[in-house]
């Protein structure tokens, strides 16, 4: 199969998806647009059947906080082994119930990448078989990685962030 | 009413299954990680894996340090082939940076990869011959990986948790003990894995005890999103050198071996041979460096390569340049960038976001031994528990990568 391009792709889903693909860009080559929470089971399973474009290899599932626009962005990462192009799909949430379908339907390897999304930042994959912490301990409590959870006791002043450009 | 009669029940004892905790420090584990084993006699019914023993919270870290200050975090991923993560990781800032790397810089940071995927290589390997009970093969292989260390030591001074090179290039040239070093490994390593594949790749005792353990149809590892030798055991010729070429991997003539069954044997046979095509890309590079100007260790962009100390003592400008990276005075572009490198046991990738600032906004590591432990649970259903050690020694599973 030739090596297809990010144009043909997008031309591609703009057909099949319409509105329901926005925010594309391409920074550094890799094809990255958003969708709705609704359609991303959709969206994914189209990407991973497609004979055309076949991206059957689920690279990362990993989340982003964005505490300013109270949201929770999933990132998915797409590899099409065939073809050789990745893509990056997000799905913003709101951040105070983050939920989402759990991508497990399609490949087995998302169970643990979701256990650890929920770990760290409490997004709830809905139909996922075995929800729950996996790196921290289960009394933990709170998701670490939640912007809103400074690094280092807050008490100290020697290490605020402002000194290392933040 | 006689107490010494045995008193029989619904529950015969021989239908009971037994409770066994694999871990968190079994020696045969090579790691801190658990799994609790429905045992039946000898063979394992179900397992759940627990895993998070040495979690230390990188990506949290990583939002509060600059970039340069987060190359010692990556060492501690995958310990056995440090310099490949550090070298990912400068590679994903050079991206962001889009900086161009000399070809001269490239070639070391091949000789410095390979190394180190050789080393990693000897590692998983050695063991699944120590752990079918193989003492002698490993003691044979595994002096090779402290000369790989020893060519490390030269080149930037630590062993195992290198931290070697700089964003932009590396921190030094190679000096000439440490080409002389590689090329005494060069020619002695060959002959080292000629002997050690003679011992085990047609050993009636080895085959028998990892022929057929453990065998992954492509299908399924695919939907595991294996990556490195163990999708390439299954017979998909997967590799981030070839599939998206960095450091200049497109200039080297190399080949990926794949398996058919991906079973334990086939994951051995694709590690050995991915040591012999790394010695063939580093004599490549070695025969390339003869045609590239000396003396260029990095590249020439002093807004992000900290100078070397001694410049800083010397040199206004090099102190003016060390002062400003050092307090974060420049900033690097606001973007995301996703960076995958083939570390020693699949892709490692770096997602980076960064906002302007100097230290990144998210930084998440995919690591391969974390995706690729996640069907050892699955997989042992069913098996013996001889070979479900011998499994998890050919999945080549680092602790400090599994955890993060």
């Amino acid at each position: 199969m030739a090596k297809a391009t990010n144009t043909e792709l997008v031309d591609l889903l703009g057909e099949k998806f319409g509105e329901q693909l926005f925010d594309v860009s391409e920074p550094y080559g890799l094809l990255t647009f958003s969708t709705n929470k609704d359609k991303v089971i959709e969206v994914l399973s189209f990407l991973k059947e497609n004979g055309k474009i076949n991206f059957n290899f689920l690279t990362d599932i990993t989340a982003v906080h964005y505490p300013e626009k109270e949201k929770i962005a999933v990132v998915y990462h797409l590899h099409s082994m065939v073809s050789g192009i990745r893509v990056r799909l997000k799905v913003f949430l709101n951040e105070h119930a983050p939920t989402i379908a759990s991508a497990t339907v399609l490949w087995n390897g998302a169970n643990w990448m979701e256990r650890e999304t929920y770990d760290f930042f409490g997004v709830k994959f809905e139909g996922h078989p075995d929800l729950r912490r996996i790196l921290n301990m289960d009394e933990l409590g709170v998701h670490p990685m939640l912007k809103q959870y400074p690094l280092e006791d807050p008490n100290r002043v020697d290490k605020k962030d402002e000194y290392f450009g933040r | 009413m006689n107490n010494n009669q045995p008193v029989y029940t619904d529950n015969d004892p021989q239908d009971e299954l037994v409770t066994l905790n694999l871990g968190p420090t079994h020696p045969a584990t090579h790691g801190v990680f658990q799994n609790i084993l429905q045992m039946d006699g000898e063979r394992i019914v179900s397992g759940v894996s627990t895993i998070g023993y040495i979690h230390r919270a990188f990506e949290k870290i990583a939002e509060h340090r600059p970039f340069y200050q987060i190359t010692p975090l990556t060492d501690r991923l995958n310990y056995c082939s440090s310099p490949i993560n550090n070298m990912g990781w400068h590679m994903t800032v050079e991206k962001l940076l889009n900086i161009q790397i000399p070809k001269r810089v490239d070639y070391l940071r091949v000789i410095i990869m390979e190394l180190s995927r050789i080393a990693d290589h000897i590692i998983c390997n050695t063991i699944i011959a120590q752990d079918t009970g193989a003492t002698t093969t490993f003691l044979y292989l595994f002096q090779y990986r402290e000369h790989i260390y020893e060519i490390f030591e030269e080149i930037c001074g630590a062993r195992l948790t290198t931290n070697i090179g700089r964003i932009g290039g590396l921190e030094r040239d190679f000096n000439e003990v440490a080409f002389a070093k590689i090329n005494k490994f060069l020619k002695e390593f060959p002959v080292a894995l000629k002997e050690f594949e003679s011992l085990l790749n047609r050993n009636r005792i080895f085959i028998d005890r990892t022929k057929g353990v453990a065998e992954v149809t492509a299908e399924n590892a695919l939907s595991y999103s294996w990556t490195g030798p163990l999708l390439r055991a299954t017979g998909i010729d997967y590799d981030v050198r070839v599939s998206e070429p960095y450091s200049s991997y497109q200039d080297f003539d190399f080949e990926i071996p794949v398996g058919t069954s991906g079973d334990v044997f086939d994951r051995y046979l694709v590690r050995n041979e991915e040591m012999w095509q790394s010695v063939r890309i580093i004599e490549q590079a070695i025969e390339k460096l003869k045609s590239e100007p000396k003396g260029i260790f990095h590249a020439d962009v002093p807004d992000f390569y900290l100078p070397g100390k001694e410049e800083v003592y010397n040199n206004m400008e090099a102190l003016i340049y060390h002062f400003k990276i050092v307090m974060g005075e420049i900033d690097a572009p606001k973007a995301e960038v996703y960076h995958a490198v083939e570390g020693g046991n699949g892709e490692l990738g770096f997602y980076l976001i960064n906002d302007g600032g100097r230290s990144p906004y998210r930084l998440h590591f995919r690591r391969p031994s974390f995706i690729n432990y996640q069907m050892y649970a699955k997989m042992s259903e069913g098996m013996l528990l001889s070979d479900a050690i011998i499994n998890m020694s050919s999945l080549n599973i680092i602790a400090g990568e599994l955890d993060a």
